[in-house]
């Protein structure tokens, strides 16, 4: 299935493994999913993903069109920032309602269509396996992926490496799985797009057993129009660059 | 007396009092209504002994005094402008916990009826 693993501290045995398995997955599997004016895409990536997981829980962060009323009638359980208050804190209000929720696992993807929900299972299966972050790399079998998208990616790996000594292949990858260990353990501070490097950052700051998973990406017109640009990239980088001296890593 | 040192010492009187009414409203807190007292107090008092700058300069090694106030001035601003920079992170924590708070009340009641 090619799954690397880093930073991996143990052995389990087989019955071991099959026991910590079904322990690591007994609990609602939860779909986190940020959402900021997806009203086209989000009913769609929610009906699919309710095939894999038992709940989906949309954020809505203060969108202005209809992405709330589209996620419930798809079957999501939505919690509406009244604002918008960014990526990072939608997704930091995703964990806190998993948490509530008691989940097992939190699954993170995207409302745009550029994760494709089917590929939860190998998310999943990399959790009961051990790990307690599984990032979905796009960068582990990178067929068609702009070139610019490349290099930004290239450009976030080395940063993300360089201010917390992190080694990904895809720090920016929004396709994600947590453990209830890593539920409980991490704290998302930043607001904004910064929060991928941070994620990598925290998961390492505590110990906790990375994995990455090879996905498939689906570049849409509509999925490229989002995303970083050269501003928000910079932008981006500063608010890392605080993040970094105002926390002991 | 020189043109600026008179408009120096107004604008320092003008300072202090504003200061005092907006403590009085209690938009001001004792300890910035001190900080920024002796602030313009000092900007007064060199304005009208210009020689305390030079001699102040002479300790640093700088060159001249107004040199000297310029570099405080700098590094005043720097640090102050440091301090608004952190507290207005503060202040954007607290507004995505206050947001974030509003939105999660009802998770889990969300099996009721809503629409």
């Amino acid at each position: 299935m090619g799954i690397r693993t880093m930073g991996d501290t143990g052995k389990i045995g087989v019955k071991d493994a099959a026991a910590s398995a079904g322990a690591r997955l007994s609990g609602p599997v939860v779909a986190v999913i940020p959402a900021y004016n997806e009203e086209d895409t989000v009913g769609d990536v929610i009906r699919a993903t309710l095939a894999h997981v038992d709940r989906v829980l949309v954020v809505d962060d203060g969108s202005a069109d209809k992405t709330g009323e589209a996620a419930r009638r798809a079957g999501a359980d939505v919690v509406r920032h009244l604002v918008n208050r960014g990526l990072g804190a939608a997704l930091g209000t995703g964990f806190e309602g998993a948490r509530r929720l008691s989940a097992a696992v939190a699954v993170t993807l995207d409302a745009d269509g550029q994760h494709d929900p089917g590929e939860i299972p190998a998310l999943l299966a990399a959790i009961a396996g051990g790990a307690d972050v599984v990032v979905g790399s796009r960068m582990l079998a990178p067929r068609g992926m702009p070139w610019h998208r490349r290099l930004a990616n290239r450009v976030g790996n080395f940063v993300t490496f360089v201010l917390f000594r992190a080694r990904v292949t895809d720090s920016q990858s929004g396709f994600r799985a947590f453990s209830r260990r890593a539920l409980g353990e991490i704290s998302v501070r930043s607001r904004r797009m910064e929060v991928s490097s941070e994620l990598v950052a925290e998961s390492r700051r505590h110990g906790l057993r990375l994995a990455e998973v090879p996905i498939r990406a689906i570049y849409s017109e509509y999925s490229l129009s989002k995303g970083q640009s050269m501003h928000t990239g910079v932008q981006t980088l500063a608010a890392l660059l605080f993040r970094r001296i105002s926390r002991r890593y | 007396m020189l043109l600026i040192q008179i408009v120096i010492v107004a604008a320092a009187v003008f300072a202090i009092v504003m200061a005092f009414g907006r403590r009085r409203r209690g938009d001001l807190s004792l300890r910035g209504l001190l900080l920024w007292s002796l602030l313009w107090t000092g900007a007064a008092v060199a304005s009208i002994v210009p020689r305390l700058t030079t001699l102040v300069a002479g300790w640093l090694g700088v060159g001249r005094g107004v040199d000297a106030v310029f570099y405080f001035a700098l590094i005043l601003l720097f640090y102050l402008i440091f301090r608004i920079f952190v507290r207005l992170e503060i202040i954007e924590h607290e507004i995505t916990s206050i947001v974030r708070e509003l939105g999660l009340k009802n998770l889990g009641k969300a099996d009721s009826t809503e629409e």
